[in-house]
C-alpha cells in the first residue's frame, strides 16, 4: 500500500548538517501492523512525518497506494492527508474548546460532508473506541486514555487507509498504555493497517512486524513472519 | 468545507475569548460611534438650514445696498424692474434701526425694518394671529406694526397682543400681527422681526434710502436672469459694485452645501482614523491569537485543512468582530444621538446610508486588517506549527 524508496532527509542545524534520513526503503502492505523502533534521534519521527505526509523527502520516491506524492502541492497533500491517513500523537492533540464529538467531526468537515452524514460516521468511530456516553465531554473533562481513544476515534473517522500512531502511549501509566495497545490490535484485526512510532521496544513487540532505524538507516526488519501477537 | 461551518469555528473561538474579542472590538465600536455620531449631527444640522432657507424662498434674489452717497431710488422706481420677464415681483426695505420698543414697563431694544406690503409673503412668513401690512398702510404710512412671536412674548408675556399699542422710539404703533411661533429645531435661524411700513420708517428715522431690494423671479429656471437684471440695476444706480452685493438664496444654499459638505468630510475623515486604528488593533490581537493557536492550527492541517480553510476561519474571525463591533458602535451612536439631540435641541437623525457606510468600513477593516494574520496562519508549516508548545 506504501512504499519508500532511497528516501533521503537532511536538516541544517546551525553549522551541523543532519542526515537525518539516509537512504531509506521500505514498504508496507495494507494490512500490516508495523512497529518502526529506535532511539530519540534516530530519524523515527522524521520518517513518520514523511509517511504522514507533513513532510516531503529531499530526494526519493514515495507511493501510496500506487501514487506517487513527492509532486503533490500543499493543498493535495493535505486532501491526501484527510482521506487516508489517520493520526494519533503522543500528546493526543485534540483541540480543547471542542467536544469529543466535535474533535471526532473535524476531519469530516474538513471533506465536507452534511451534517448527517458526519453524524454516523462520528457515532461509528465513536462505538469503536467505546465513547459514545462521553461524547459531549470535552478533553479536559476525560482522562488521559480516554482522550487517547477521542484521538483515535477522529483518526478512524474518515476510514483511512493507514493509522499512523506516534508514541500513542507515551503519555500514558502503563495500565492505560496497554488498553490502547489492545485497542489497535482490535482495530487491526478488523482490517486497519497501522504503523507505530515508538521508542519503547515493549511496546514495538506487540506489532506482528519490527523495523528498528538507527542514525536514520534501517537496522533490521523483522518481516511479517516476527509476528508475536 | 461549507462557509456556514468556518463562521461556526469563528463564532465559538471568538465565544471562548469573550473578553479579549471585546476588548479588541473596542477600537471598531468606538471608530463607529464617532463616525456615525458626528455625519449624523452635521448632516440633519444641514437639512435644518437647508429647510429653514429653502422656507424663505429659493426663487428670490436679494441686493442689499450700502451706498455712500444717497441713491434718491423710491419704492415707486423699483417698478421698473417689474418690466423684466425673468422678475415676478419687487419688495424693498429699509435698513433695520435699533430702536428701543416700549410696552408698559417692559423694555426691548430690537432693530425695525420699514418693509413694503408684498415682503411678508414672498418671504414666506405665516402669521400666528393677525394680519400683515397692507397696501393701505404703506400709501398711508400708518404706525402699525407686525412682530415676531418672541418679541411678543417678551413684551406682553403673551402672543394674544393683536390690538395692544407699543412705542417705538417714543412713537406709538398698533400691533396688527403676530409671526408665527418658531419651530424648536430652527437650528438658532430665527431672528427677531419687527415690520413697520416703508413709508413710516422713511419718515420716522428720516432716511428715505432703500437698502434691501428684493426680487423674485417667475420661475426657479430664471433665478439666475433674474439676479443678473438686479444686479445691472444696482450698478447703474450705485456705480460701485463694492457698495452693493446681489445674492440669491439658492446661490446661498450651494455655498452651504458645500461648506457642510467640507466639514462632513473633515468630521468624517477623523473619526475614520479611529477606525482605522481600531483595525490595526484588531491586526494586532489576530496576530498574537494566530501564534497563541500555532499548535491549533497544527492539528487542523494535519486531519486535512486546507491553506483556503485556515485562511477562511481567520478572515471570518477579523470580520465577524468587525460587524459586532461596528453594530455595538451603532448602537452606542443611537444613545449619543438621543443625547444630541437634546443637548443641541434639535432633531437628530442617523441616515440608513450613514449606517451602511459605517458598517461596510466596519466589514473593510476585518477584511484589510485580517488578511494579513489570517494568510500567517494558513501558512504555518504543520509539523512546525505541532511541535509548537
Amino acid at each position: 500500500m506504501i512504499n519508500l524508496q532511497n528516501i533521503k532527509k537532511t536538516y541544517v542545524m546551525g553549522e551541523n548538517v543532519v542526515h537525518a534520513l539516509n537512504d531509506v526503503s521500505v514498504s508496507i502492505n495494507k494490512d500490516e501492523f508495523v512497529s518502526i523502533v529506535g532511539p530519540s534521534g534516530s530519524g523515527k519521527s522524521t520518517l513518520m512525518n514523511i509517511i504522514g505526509c507533513l513532510d516531503i523527502a529531499d530526494e526519493g520516491v514515495y507511493e501510496i497506494e500506487g501514487q506517487n506524492i513527492m509532486e503533490y502541492t500543499e493543498n493535495q497533500l493535505s486532501t491526501l492527508r484527510n482521506e487516508k491517513i489517520g493520526f494519533i500523537f503522543q500528546q493526543f492533540n485534540l483541540l480543547m474548546k471542542l467536544t469529543a464529538y466535535e474533535n471526532v467531526e473535524l476531519p469530516l468537515i474538513y471533506q465536507g460532508l452534511p451534517a448527517s452524514k458526519r453524524k454516523v460516521q462520528v457515532i461509528n468511530a465513536l462505538e469503536k473506541v467505546n465513547l459514545v456516553d462521553r461524547m459531549h465531554h470535552r478533553p479536559n473533562e476525560l482522562s488521559g486514555g480516554q482522550q487517547q481513544r477521542v484521538a483515535i476515534a477522529r483518526a478512524l473517522a474518515t476510514k483511512p487507509s493507514l493509522i499512523l500512531a506516534d508514541e500513542p502511549t507515551g503519555n500514558l501509566d502503563s495500565h492505560t498504555g496497554h488498553e490502547i495497545m489492545e485497542l489497535l490490535r482490535d482495530l487491526h484485526r478488523q482490517g486497519n493497517a497501522i504503523i507505530l512510532i515508538t521508542h519503547d521496544n515493549d511496546v514495538a513487540k506487540q506489532a506482528e512486524r519490527r523495523i528498528h532505524i538507527i542514525d536514520g538507516k534501517i537496522d533490521s526488519d523483522s518481516g511479517r513472519e516476527g509476528a508475536l501477537v | 468545507m461549507k462557509f456556514n461551518q468556518a463562521l461556526k469555528m469563528a463564532l465559538s473561538a471568538l465565544r471562548a475569548n469573550l473578553g479579549r474579542s471585546f476588548l479588541t472590538m473596542l477600537g471598531i465600536i468606538i471608530g463607529v460611534f464617532a463616525v456615525t455620531v458626528l455625519i449624523s449631527i452635521v448632516g440633519s444640522a444641514t437639512n435644518e438650514m437647508t429647510d429653514s432657507i429653502e422656507g424663505m424662498g429659493a426663487d428670490l434674489v436679494t441686493s442689499i445696498w450700502m451706498s455712500p452717497k444717497k441713491t434718491y431710488v423710491t419704492v415707486d422706481d423699483l417698478d421698473e424692474l417689474l418690466e423684466k420677464d425673468s422678475i415676478k415681483d419687487v419688495a424693498a426695505t429699509t435698513g433695520g434701526s435699533n430702536s428701543t420698543i416700549k410696552a408698559g414697563t417692559e423694555v426691548v431694544d430690537v432693530s425695525v425694518t420699514g418693509v413694503t406690503s408684498n415682503y411678508a409673503l414672498m418671504q414666506e412668513q405665516v402669521l400666528e394671529r393677525g394680519r400683515f401690512l397692507s397696501d393701505l398702510d404703506i400709501e398711508l404710512n400708518t404706525s402699525k406694526a407686525v412682530i415676531d412671536y418672541d418679541t411678543a412674548i417678551d413684551l406682553f408675556k403673551t402672543d394674544y397682543c393683536v390690538g395692544s399699542t407699543i412705542s417705538i422710539n417714543g412713537e406709538e404703533f398698533e400691533i396688527v400681527g403676530v409671526l408665527e411661533k418658531p419651530s424648536n429645531n430652527m437650528g438658532g435661524m430665527n431672528d427677531t422681526v419687527v415690520n413697520i411700513p416703508i413709508t413710516t420708517a422713511q419718515r420716522m428715522y428720516k432716511n428715505t434710502e432703500l437698502s434691501n431690494i428684493i426680487v423674485q423671479a417667475t420661475s426657479a429656471e430664471t433665478v439666475d436672469a433674474a439676479a443678473q437684471e438686479l444686479k445691472i440695476y444696482s450698478k447703474r444706480v450705485i456705480k460701485d459694485s463694492d457698495y452693493f452685493m446681489v445674492y440669491s438664496n439658492r446661490e446661498f444654499l450651494d455655498i452651504l452645501d458645500e461648506i457642510t459638505g467640507i466639514m462632513s468630510a473633515v468630521l468624517g475623515g477623523i473619526a475614520s482614523i479611529s477606525l482605522l486604528v481600531g483595525g490595526i488593533g484588531i491586526m494586532n490581537i489576530m496576530l498574537v491569537s494566530v501564534t497563541e493557536r500555532t499548535r491549533e492550527i497544527g492539528i487542523r492541517k494535519a486531519i486535512g485543512a486546507k491553506k483556503m480553510d485556515i485562511l477562511v476561519q481567520f478572515v471570518i474571525e477579523a470580520v465577524v468582530l468587525c460587524i459586532a463591533g461596528g453594530l455595538l458602535g451603532l448602537l452606542l451612536g443611537y444613545a449619543g444621538i438621543a443625547i444630541a439631540s437634546q443637548l443641541m435641541d434639535m432633531a437628530v437623525s442617523m441616515s440608513l446610508s450613514t449606517i451602511m457606510l459605517a458598517l461596510g468600513f466596519s466589514v473593510a477593516v476585518g477584511l484589510v486588517f485580517g488578511i494579513y494574520p489570517a494568510n500567517k496562519a494558513s501558512n504555518l508549516r504543520p509539523i512546525e506549527a505541532l511541535r509548537y508548545e
